[in-house]
């Protein structure tokens, strides 16, 4: 079995405990990301989601820094993030573009100090490449009762608030007419993105954590009709994209130029890309097809007339 | 022309009295009074800017009220009042938004419960149900998104009829719609108000569409209202009371036009017609 299937996986993969902590962190931060980022998509809040990546960077390179686990340094920065555009209110957040901008740019300026610091102290580029971009094979496996405990908080938020989240998303209007607490809805739910944003980040890195949020949520939209299934066939779609990343990534210790193994996250994050493309292609032929067709009709009755 | 309220001492649905309300320093309602019968069928009209959505906000509890109080069925009104149903006049989804005609729909009857909406023979029976009293059965499976506007106004409807309130608001319902949908959502609403004895609060910048359905009227400028059955309060002298300026009122092949007078102040009116300005 192994042998026949050895043109995929490279020899050692099933053997490997790097890859198995991979495999269990990834496929969490997958199933959260999708289950989040489908109401991040319908909420229009991408944006929130990108901020958590630059802010997540200077989290992650603090706590290189001062020595804690990055996944708790990139967990109290998004928290800390998801307060302050709580306390801002999050649509004005969104709407004063200049000064967020300068404020994350600044975050990012933090970040670029602290590994400065990190890479003149250990005279490595390890960190930078962790923080900003992922390196799912050296996360220690001391992280995963973290990493299961806030998979547990962020989709048990989603879970029990799933109606009056879905309401006051669709038309805050709406929801606040039935009495639903909207603000404190959204705040719950933008703690459970803080949360997403922090898993997504210790799997792909900071920087392209939005990647994991926002596609194949945003992939299942294009595919389903019902919110249900939209986190469902997101879910699939994300553990997909990171397993299938996983896969590539190790089997690209074989690969030139350097025989070192390419990032997971490139993988990830490109998979996540050709299923956002290939989801747009039926919508995009049937277009193709109408715009064909009226030009066809258009041409008869050119003739006709 | 207008149905006769259902007579009996039950107390009216709906009771407004001395509403005021200011915001920033401008009033926005000023002792706003009215009342809405069981399964009354009420339009309220004004245009753009004269409190109509202000009302609303006072009368779902989104809005406090400066004077005044507002009563549902006898009582004051509470946070999350199951006696009214709202439709709200901005309702915007993105056409790739996964939520079909049917969720929309079932989250009128539970979007307050936590949790998901664990399926149930019953709860799709009330959703089939109130798909076809709306007529929305044939687009049931549709992306709300996707949806044209009087398609979307049947699922709101539905949306807020499905928890059975007694009393139905709905704000400019047919302000986007072309004079036909217009029409239909102006009959099914009557339909429905009278089969269910629900009481129908409907606002619009224009009454015409809405005089063979009404019972009452409630005429609303510059944040003050006129309570009354359409012959009561569209009158010369009670609307020109209303607006602070003398206006007229035509009847055109059995349309109703107000019209400002000749010296009238144009920054009430919403439309020029050569000399005189029609204001609804």
């Amino acid at each position: 079995m192994s042998h026949f299937l050895s043109p995929v996986f490279a020899p050692g993969f099933f053997q490997s405990s790097l890859v198995q902590i991979a495999v269990v962190i990834g496929a969490l931060a997958a199933v959260v990301s999708a289950v989040v980022g489908v109401f991040t998509v319908l909420r229009g809040q991408s944006f929130a989601g990108h901020a958590f990546g630059d802010i997540e960077a200077t989290g992650g390179s603090g706590a290189y820094l001062v020595g804690i686990g990055p996944l708790l340094g990139f967990l109290i920065a998004a928290v800390i993030g998801a307060v302050a555009m709580e306390a801002i209110g999050i649509q004005r957040v969104r709407g004063r573009d200049l000064a967020t901008g300068i404020v994350l740019g600044a975050a990012l300026g933090l970040a670029a100090l602290f590994l400065y610091l990190e890479t003149t102290a250990s005279s490595t580029t390890g960190a930078t490449i962790s923080v900003l971009f992922g390196s799912l094979f050296a996360v220690s496996s001391s992280t995963i009762p973290l990493v299961i405990l806030l998979s547990a908080v962020a989709v048990t938020i989603i879970a029990v608030l799933f109606r009056p989240l879905l309401l006051s998303s669709i038309s805050p209007e709406l929801a606040a007419a039935r009495g639903i607490p909207v603000r404190l809805i959204g705040a719950l739910y933008l703690l459970s993105l803080a949360v997403a944003a922090a898993l997504a980040a210790i799997t792909i890195g900071a920087i392209l954590s939005t990647a994991l949020l926002i596609g194949p949520a945003a992939t299942a939209l294009r595919l389903t009709r019902s919110p249900g299934r939209a986190m469902l066939s997101a879910g699939l779609l994300g553990v997909a994209a990171t397993w299938i990343g996983i896969v590539l990534a190790y089997d690209s210790f074989l690969w030139p130029p350097v025989k070192q193994g390419w990032p997971v996250s490139f993988f990830v994050v490109t998979l996540v890309l050709v299923f956002y493309l290939l989801a747009g292609l039926p919508a995009a032929v049937r277009a193709r097809a109408a715009r064909t067709d009226q030009r066809a009709r258009a041409t008869a009755s050119g003739l006709a007339g | 022309m207008s149905r006769v309220p259902p007579a009996g001492g039950e107390a009216p649905i709906l009771e407004v009295e001395g509403v005021c309300v200011r915001l920033g320093g401008r009033e926005i309602l000023r002792d706003v009074g009215f009342r809405v019968g069981a399964g009354e069928f009420t339009g309220l009209i004004g245009s753009n800017g004269a409190g109509k959505t202000t009302l609303f906000r006072v009368i779902l509890g989104l809005q406090s009220a400066t004077a005044g109080r507002v009563l549902i069925a006898g009582h004051p009104r509470s946070r999350r009042n199951p006696l009214i149903g709202y439709v709200p006049q901005k309702f915007l989804l993105d056409p790739d938004a996964p939520l079909r005609a049917r969720d929309l729909v079932g989250l009128g009857l539970d979007a307050h419960r936590l949790g998901f909406p664990l399926p149930s023979a019953k709860r799709t029976a009330l959703i089939e149900e109130m798909l076809d009293a709306v007529d929305a059965r044939a687009f049931a499976d549709a992306r709300v998104g996707n949806l044209s506007g009087g398609e979307q106004q049947r699922v709101l409807i539905g949306h807020a009829l499905i928890s059975r309130p007694r009393l139905l608001l709905l704000d400019e319902p047919l302000a986007n719609l072309d004079l036909a949908s217009g029409h239909e959502i102006v009959a099914l609403l009557s339909r429905i108000s009278r089969e269910q004895q629900i009481a129908v609060l409907i606002s619009a910048h224009e009454m015409n569409p809405l005089l063979p359905v009404m019972d009452r009227i409630v005429y609303m400028a510059a944040g003050r209202a006129a309570s009354g059955t359409t012959e009561e309060v569209v009158r010369a002298e009670v609307l020109s009371d209303l607006y602070g300026h003398p206006v007229e009122v035509l009847h055109v092949h059995g349309r109703v036009l107000v019209v400002a007078g000749a010296h009238g102040d144009p920054g009430v009116a919403n439309g020029a017609l050569g000399a005189i300005e029609i204001v609804s």
